[in-house]
This record gives C-alpha cells, sequence and structure tokens, in this order.
C-alpha cells in the first residue's frame, strides 16, 4: 500500500507517488528529496534537530508523516537563506557564534523563526523556555540564546 | 527506530473513521497530532495494522462558547488553545497550563483529543479535564455518548474507550471563581511535570466559599481533590490559609518512587506548590 504525495518545499512543487506510510517526513526530506540540511537525531521527538516549518509552524518532522505532509507547504533550513544571502536570524547567528558542531543548527533557525513570529522574546527566560524543546549537544546554549535575542531586538526596531 | 508496516487510511467523515476502526477488528489506532503515537510507532512499541488518520476530517477543530461551558473539538492544536483569547477568559487555569505543554513545535501539532486519549499521568490537558470536570464527547460503533473526565481517567496511559471509539469534543463547565493559579515543576521546562498543582476559589469576607483543586504527577491519573475542597472552605482566610492548605494537600496523596523522583520528594514539592498556589489564588481575589 502507498500513497502519492503532493506538496511544496521551499517554494519547489514535488509529486511524489507511492509513498510508503510509514515513511517519517524527516526521511522523505532527506532521502527522497535529497534535502540533507534537516538533521535527524533522536527520531522520538525530544532533540529538536529535525525540526522544519509545516505551513508556517514549527513541527517535529521525525513525528510527521511522509504522507500526512500531502497539500503542505514546507520550509526547511535549505529554505531560509542561502550561503550568499543568509536570511537574519542566520546573519545572528554567525555574528554572535551561535552554532558549534552545527548539528542542532537547523533546528534551532527552525524554532528560532518560528518563536520571532508567535511571541514577543523581550526576555532571556523566554527565549529559553522558547528553546526548551532543542538540544545542542555542544551545550553552546548562551550564544544561541543571545543569536536569537538578538534577531528579536532587530525586529522591534523594524516594526 | 522506523515504524513496521502498517496500512494507512485517511477518512474525512467520522463515520468512515468508525468504519476503518471497527474493519480493523482490535488492530487499528487512531492518528491524531502523533506526537504521542509517534514515538511510540518509532519504537515499535505500538505496531497496528492500520493506521487511520483523523487529520482530514475538519470539523473536529474548535472552540466556542455553549452556554456556561466551553466546547473544544477533539482535533484542536495546542497552540490553538493556548492562543485562545476565550479560553484565557473562561477558562483561565487551563491557558496558563498551555505554557507547561511540551515544546512550541509539539504544541504546533499535538491536540486535545489525543492527549487525552493518550492519558499520560503527568500531562497537563488529562489534568485540566479533571480540574474543570470536563464531559468528553465520544462517538463509537453505537453512535454518541458522553463520559465524565473522572470515569474517562483508569490507570497511566489507559482510557476506559473500546477500541473503535473516537473522543470528538470535550465540554469544560466554567468555573465562577475570583483567584486562581497553575503550579508546576518539571525537570526541563515542557518536560512531563514532576508534580503540579490547579487551584481556582471563590472567596468570601474571611473563607473560601467555593473551591478546586487537582493534582498531577503524584499518582497513575491526574486527581481531583474533592475532599481538600471541602475542608479548605473550613479554615479562615489569614496568613496561615496557604500553610494548612499545603499540609491538606499533603496528605492526601501517596506518590510512587521512580527513576525522576522519590515519593518523598514529588510529596514535598507538591507541598510547596500548594503554598504558592493558594498564595497566588488568595493575593488575585477582588
Amino acid at each position: 500500500m502507498a500513497v502519492n504525495v503532493s506538496l511544496t518545499v521551499n517554494g519547489t512543487r514535488h509529486d511524489i507517488a507511492d509513498v510508503e506510510p510509514r515513511l517519517l517526513l524527516s526521511d522523505f526530506l532527506r532521502e527522497t528529496l535529497g534535502l540533507t540540511g534537516t538533521h535527524v537525531g533522536c527520531e522520538h521527538g525530544v532533540c529538536g534537530a529535525c525540526t522544519v516549518l509545516v505551513n508556517g509552524h514549527s513541527v517535529r518532522s521525525c513525528l510527521m508523516l511522509a504522507v500526512q505532509a500531502n497539500r503542505a507547504e514546507i520550509t526547511t533550513v535549505e529554505g531560509l537563506g542561502t550561503p550568499e544571502a543568509l536570511n537574519e536570524l542566520q546573519i545572528q547567528f554567525r555574528e554572535h557564534h551561535g552554532l558549534q558542531c552545527g548539528f542542532c543548527t537547523p533546528g534551532m533557525l527552525i524554532t528560532g523563526e518560528d518563536l520571532l513570529n508567535k511571541y514577543p522574546l523581550a526576555t532571556d527566560e523566554e527565549i529559553r523556555e522558547g528553546l526548551s524543546g532543542n538540544l545542542c549537544r555542544c551545550t553552546g546554549y548562551q550564544n544561541i540564546v543571545a543569536a536569537i535575542r538578538s534577531a528579536a531586538a532587530i525586529r522591534r526596531e523594524k516594526t | 527506530m522506523k515504524p513496521v508496516k502498517f496500512d494507512y487510511v485517511a477518512p474525512t467523515t467520522l463515520d468512515a473513521a468508525v468504519e476503518a476502526l471497527t474493519a480493523a477488528n482490535g488492530e487499528g489506532k487512531l492518528l491524531a497530532g502523533g506526537q504521542s503515537l509517534l514515538p511510540l510507532l518509532n519504537f515499535r512499541m505500538s505496531r497496528p495494522a492500520v493506521l487511520v488518520d483523523l487529520n482530514g476530517i475538519n470539523d473536529l477543530s474548535f472552540i466556542e462558547l455553549r452556554g456556561d461551558s466551553v466546547a473544544i473539538g477533539a482535533l484542536t492544536r495546542h497552540r490553538e488553545i493556548e492562543h485562545s483569547p476565550l479560553i484565557a477568559s473562561k477558562l483561565p487555569v487551563m491557558s496558563a497550563a498551555m505554557r507547561h505543554v511540551a515544546h512550541l513545535a509539539i504544541r504546533n501539532r499535538g491536540t486535545i483529543g489525543g492527549s487525552l486519549s493518550h492519558a499520560d499521568p503527568a500531562a497537563e490537558l488529562p489534568m485540566m479535564a479533571m480540574f474543570y470536570n470536563a464531559s468528553l464527547i465520544v462517538q463509537g460503533a453505537g453512535g454518541r455518548r458522553t463520559v465524565a473526565a473522572k470515569d474517562f481517567f483508569v490507570d497511566a496511559l489507559t482510557n476506559s474507550l473500546e477500541p473503535e471509539d473516537i473522543v470528538v469534543e470535550i465540554e469544560f463547565p466554567v468555573l465562577q471563581h475570583d483567584g486562581w493559579a497553575f503550579e508546576e515543576v518539571a525537570r526541563r521546562f515542557g518536560d512531563f511535570a514532576l508534580a503540579s498543582i490547579a487551584v481556582s476559589i471563590r472567596s468570601g469576607p474571611s473563607s473560601i466559599m467555593d473551591a478546586r483543586v487537582a493534582v498531577m504527577g503524584v499518582a497513575d491519573t491526574p486527581l481531583r481533590l474533592q475532599d481538600v475542597e471541602k475542608q479548605v472552605c473550613e479554615i479562615e482566610i489569614d496568613g496561615g490559609t496557604s500553610e494548612r492548605f499545603s499540609e491538606l494537600v499533603m496528605s492526601s496523596v501517596t506518590p510512587h518512587s521512580d527513576l525522576h523522583a522519590s515519593a518523598e520528594y514529588r510529596k514535598h514539592l507538591l507541598g510547596e506548590l500548594a503554598k504558592r498556589a493558594m498564595r497566588t489564588a488568595l493575593a488575585a481575589r477582588r
């Protein structure tokens, strides 16, 4: 039994036939579409590395089936910016040394984008609460918080 | 770390979903937000033959005022409850609890019907169902029926539903109170609670006229402490009210020790949270 899946990933439409229902969205993105920017850590919704935006909201792609993404619009870390033109949050991660080994970074960036969209992020406590579902194995949290704090401040100035 | 093979059905009506579940003959599993089920599938602790995905059924996601109750559709995501102005004004304790429900990405996907059906003893929404004395509307092979929250949670991760039953909506009666608080401690913010308490009161000039108290993390299901609710109305409001309330709460629970905390610690923690909660509830009253 297989299902056809049509979805948009980073602005590009994909029509994939015969997707096995048990295929996780994380594996679909990495293996079927070749988008390896989305990292797979724990595969049970604890580490947050595989977080992507589904219809604008952050979702753990290891806790969603690919067939459930039919008709969805997905943004992965590849869709945030390009190496030549990073988006504002990515610039702040670079400025503040918000990454070390880089494994958790895709999930941190996607979660950061969703946090910036939903919450004022006026205090570090609020930022840390928002990031509590994302683990950094280098324990480099201080600089990740600093990068998001700075991105939130820039957003406030702009509005 | 990958699920076993299963058949996938995505019905667009409730009747078709009940039919698919019935046809699965006990080997079927409902998929709502999937935030508890997918880890179980990935670990292969759950091996359903058929997965019935409810997400294509449109009319199961809503929050609406219905007389003196707020009705919430089973497929309503945690995020929608967290940000709902109606929940904030009518069910303020639930609104405060939502911030503690897992993490951002899980709140974006998880549903109230799924959380209640999963019946984790340390999850906020089952506790809120007990706290508000909620009614669950369930659709099964024999049509619709109503199940009270107190009859729904049987044991840890165990509800009283039949295999072909689906939680459709939940009604939360609004409390006419003037002070409330929600307190919780988890090892990591958003993780399952080590202990938590919800308190709501209506107070007179010198004593509490009506109280509602629920706790979790200290038993195999969330608990409503009806004895404490009665006893706290017999004590006067003075400087020692929150201490006496804390003693009442502590003496009414018998937590277990586990990997995360000893029984003594959980009891002590609950007592401390009870004190804080009553202080906040008393300070908030008009």
